[in-house]
């Protein structure tokens, strides 16, 4: 992170979710660097900004549109760069309009010295730089939440020069690689449309198949088809749905409901149970591979060890596909990635033999190309470039809380756990540290439930309730409650709700209403 | 700098770049220099000495790690002066310091020995006091043998300036001064991450990882460069493996996202590798339970069940999840799978997070 002077982290708390990236953001706020934090959660980061805004769950575009009022009221945009690279901005200055800071400040719940100041430090800074994570993404209105905060870095022009832009962090190891190399219903690998007659036909003929040219089912679509008993056989590799996807006991009906289902994993997970056939997995130290990270850049993954197993999952799938009568042979992992590089564009340079010593940053689409740098600065761009705003109103969460339900559960993730904790919660060490879940709870709250440190609740939502141990922490403002899903016996998403944002199917992990009793 | 300057290095020119320290510039250039208090990630500190080098013009010996390159500058990084200095810096030392090189867990991967070896430095040269402090192991992760803390600061600075969790500092003064944490209270979580930094910036075997402890030494593993397993951020680091298992994960200094640098997932989290509940053999449902199969049993049932769903129902009715935690090449297949022996397009990776 170069000399940023201004850092905006917004949804994100990298101390836990992204430990490493947080290094970089450290040396930046030690080196002098301004720090707004938007986050209603008092994060490591939080507690060292100078201006913590301490939103309500749900409310980021009322959040971010009275930040962007405050900044044309006083003149702050920059107009030259909003007249030479942006169009709408008439649109987005009407709507912002309506976001004056008694209503932000009722939306919110944030204090409007702090919107004034968070607005002033963004706008003044000479580069500013807005760092957000999973709790912009993880709402029903996630891509909305993700564009109100392109809004703002356009009216300020803080884009398209080193140590500005936008930076976004997300969860899981592979999850670039994953959505690079095409299990998506509307893609083949590369981002490649399955509509697309001239691409479906270069695919068809190394595959040597037909390709149907309609996008198939997202993996929410094919539960609900399961549920309806419209859906016959699922093959799962690796993920844990019934315990990781939000609304689990939807999943779970869904998974229980389906004719067929194989799943391979490591070990026994809440979606083995549902499966007709298990197969063992084998752990990234069994194995060969690429991964790709955060800012593409494809990396060796070596083996190391024996597979437990016997094979691995490439080779599993080789086996079932050529019983299938589909013949799939590879003698290396190097040689899939050989015919990825023939099929995919931005992979298209890419070879085990160049990856030896460095990863190679996507796009990357000859043999002999450097790859491209982009060092975790994803710029917003668009054919023409000119950047549109866009308008956005506050919708607020799917569920809020009532008399009935009167907490936000937030959900999220620990620095020393990963996701369903099935490898975590085996590591020595890590499991004594942290044995089992804990609630963060407001000590008001805590006082007003008359709970406890360690005491015992019950948390219940409209979907299913649970008992856990309370941890009383100012990190947890009043009315919230935050709960991480990492362990198996306390399966946090049987509380969370089926809100998603209805362009990504990404679920509204990080809020949802409950209610909490004291068991003592 | 406008025009590419250069410094002489033992006769030789290299060229450098502003801001650069007289031991990055030789190191850049291939000259070996002896460090211990030196890190890559940290800033320079100066502190332990071996570093000197002598400069034209310049009556004493300058460390090399703090001292700027300037245009010009004649720099010898070896001579008889130089080597008696540092020879003698090494048996200060080692005055202090428990002759456990045989079975100290840090043998073959200590700066010390590897320093005391070259320059032929003796244990009792400069017999006196040493310190006789138990060996500490008060928490799941890290052991600390203090009589064998050269006190380099190389694991306060790195817990105080990388990783800013303020865990440990040089407490006490005099020859009593040594890394710990405030009030000599175990490591928890209350006062550190566990991420294992000052254990990988320790040079000797004052701090080493609990869980690899007599399972293998640097000479006994084989070191396997691989990515993270846990999140995104592709921290690259070597897996230590000796007798087919892995003992120990260490820091790789060149990787290029992480430099060396890694969280309590992936320096500690590591042995579910190894794990009694992994499964080992594919499992077909009966009953109520599961029973253990063979590869060629269990796939040769699943490739017919899914081949019999796809020709009673099509193949719009079969899909496949991948996921976010498998290879490249493995959601590769996955897709590949879904669109030629399903045949349909039902393909997607779970929760996109
Ligand atoms: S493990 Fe990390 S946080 Fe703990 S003392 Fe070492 S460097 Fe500091
Ligand atoms: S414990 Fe290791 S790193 Fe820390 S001061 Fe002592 S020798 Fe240096
Ligand atoms: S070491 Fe930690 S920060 Fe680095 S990739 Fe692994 S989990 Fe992420």
């Amino acid at each position: 992170m170069p000399d940023i002077d201004t850092l905006f982290l917004f949804g994100s708390n990298p101390n836990e979710g992204h430990p490493i990236i947080s290094l970089y953001l450290k040396e930046a706020i030690a080196n002098g660097a301004r720090l707004i934090v938007g986050d209603p959660r008092k994060t490591w980061m939080a507690k060292r900004a100078d201006v913590w805004l301490n939103l309500k769950p749900g409310s980021n575009i009322a959040m971010l549109n009275g930040i962007i009022n405050v900044i044309l009221e006083n003149g702050w945009e920059n107009k030259a760069f909003i007249a030479s690279r942006t169009e709408g901005f008439d649109e987005l200055r009407a709507k912002v309009k309506e976001y004056d800071l008694d209503r932000v400040e009722r939306l919110t719940g944030v204090g409007r010295d702090r919107i004034i100041e968070a607005a002033r430090l963004y706008s003044q800074a000479d580069k500013a730089m807005i760092v957000y994570g999973l709790g912009v993404t993880e709402h029903r209105t996630g891509t909305e939440n993700a564009m109100a905060i392109a809004n703002l870095a356009l009216v300020c022009g803080q884009i398209g020069r080193p140590a500005t832009g936008i930076m976004a962090l997300r969860g899981q190891n592979n999850v670039q690689g994953a959505s690079d190399l095409g299990p998506l219903p509307a893609t083949l690998p590369g981002y490649q449309s399955v509509a697309d007659a001239a691409l479906r036909g270069k695919f068809e003929k190394a595959w040597g198949v037909k390709i149907q040219d309609k996008p198939g089912l997202k993996s929410v679509e094919m539960l609900d088809e399961c549920r309806r008993g419209n859906f016959k056989g699922i093959f799962i590799l690796g993920e844990d749905p019934a315990h990781t996807d939000a609304d689990a006991k939807h999943v779970q009906e869904a998974l229980a409901a389906v004719d067929f289902l194989v799943v391979q994993d490591l070990f026994h997970t809440e979606t083995t149970r549902f499966a007709d056939v298990i197969l063992p997995g084998a752990s990234f130290a069994e194995k060969d591979g690429t991964f790709t990270n955060g800012e593409r850049r494809i990396q060796r993954v070596r083996r190391a060890v024996t597979p437990v197993p016997g094979m691995a999952e490439w080779e599993v799938i080789c086996r079932i596909s050529t019983l299938m009568g589909y013949p799939m042979a590879y003698n290396h992992p190097s040689e899939i990635m050989d015919e990825i590089a023939g099929l995919v564009p931005i992979y298209g340079g890419i070879s085990y033999d160049r990856l030896e010593e460095k990863g190679i940053q996507w796009p990357c689409p000859t043999k002999d190309h450097p790859g491209t740098t982009t060092l975790y600065t994803d710029l917003f761009s668009r054919p023409g470039g000119l950047a549109t705003f866009m308008p956005l109103d506050h919708q607020g969460s799917g569920e809020v809380p009532d008399e009935q339900y009167p907490y936000v559960l937030i959900t999220g993730r620990i620095r020393e756990h990963y996701n369903n904790g099935s490898m975590t919660r085996r590591s020595a060490g890590i499991a004594e540290v942290v044995p089992e879940e804990l609630a963060e709870i407001n000590p008001a709250d805590a006082a007003a439930l008359q709970i406890n440190d360690g005491d015992w609740m019950r948390v219940s939502s409209r979907r299913g309730e649970l008992k856990v141990r309370a941890k009383v922490s100012d990190r947890s403002q009043a009315g919230n409650v935050f709960m991480t899903f990492h362990h198996q016996d306390t399966l946090t998403n049987i509380l969370t709700s089926g809100f998603r944002d209805p362009i990504t199917g990404t679920p509204e992990y990080k809020s949802c209403a409950v209610r909490i009793e004291a068991l003592g | 700098m406008t025009s590419p300057a250069t410094i002489v290095i033992n006769g030789k020119e290299v060229q450098f770049t502003g801001g650069q320290t007289i031991l990055e510039v030789c190191r850049g250039a291939g000259v070996p220099i002896p460090t211990l208090c030196h890190d890559n990630r940290l800033k320079p500190y100066g502190g332990c000495r071996l570093c000197i080098v002598e400069i034209k013009g310049v009556p004493r010996p300058l460390a090399s790690c703090t001292t700027p390159a300037e245009a010009g500058m004649e720099v010898t990084t070896e001579s008889p002066r130089l080597t008696r200095l540092r020879k003698t810096v090494l048996e200060l030392l080692l005055s202090n310091h428990p002759n456990d090189c045989m079975c100290c867990e840090a043998a073959g991967n200590c700066g010390l020995q590897t320093l005391a070896y070259r320059f032929g430095a003796r244990l009792d040269r400069f017999p006196g006091e040493q310190w006789q402090l138990p060996i500490r192991q008060d928490n799941p992760f890290i052991t600390y043998e203090p009589n064998k803390c050269i006190v380099c600061g190389r694991c306060t600075r790195i817990c105080n300036e990388v990783v800013m969790a303020g865990t440990i500092s040089l407490v006490n003064r005099g020859f009593e001064v040594m890394p710990d944490t405030a009030f000599a209270k175990p490591r928890s979580l209350d006062n550190c991450e566990f991420c294992g930094q000052c254990v990988s910036a320790c040079p000797t075997g004052a701090l080493t990882d609990t869980k690899g402890r007599g399972l293998g030494r640097a000479g006994d593993v084989t070191k396997v460069k691989t990515t993270c397993t846990y999140c995104g951020t592709g921290c690259n680091f070597f897996l230590n493996v000796r007798n087919d298992r892995v003992i120990r994960v260490t820091s790789d200094l060149n990787a290029p996202v992480n430099h060396g640098n890694l969280c309590i997932k992936g320096r500690y989290g590591y042995d579910f590798i190894h794990h009694p509940d992994r499964i080992r053999t594919p499992l077909i449902k009966e009953g109520d339970g599961f029973r253990e199969a063979s590869w060629d049993e269990a796939l040769t049932l699943v490739a017919s069940r899914f081949k019999a769903l796809i020709d009673e129902f099509g193949p719009e009715k079969v899909g496949g999840f991948s996921s976010s935690r498998c290879t490249n090449e493995e959601n590769y297949l996955m897709s590949k799978w879904v669109r030629t022996a399903v045949g349909s397009n039902n393909v997607d990776n779970c929760a996109r997070v």
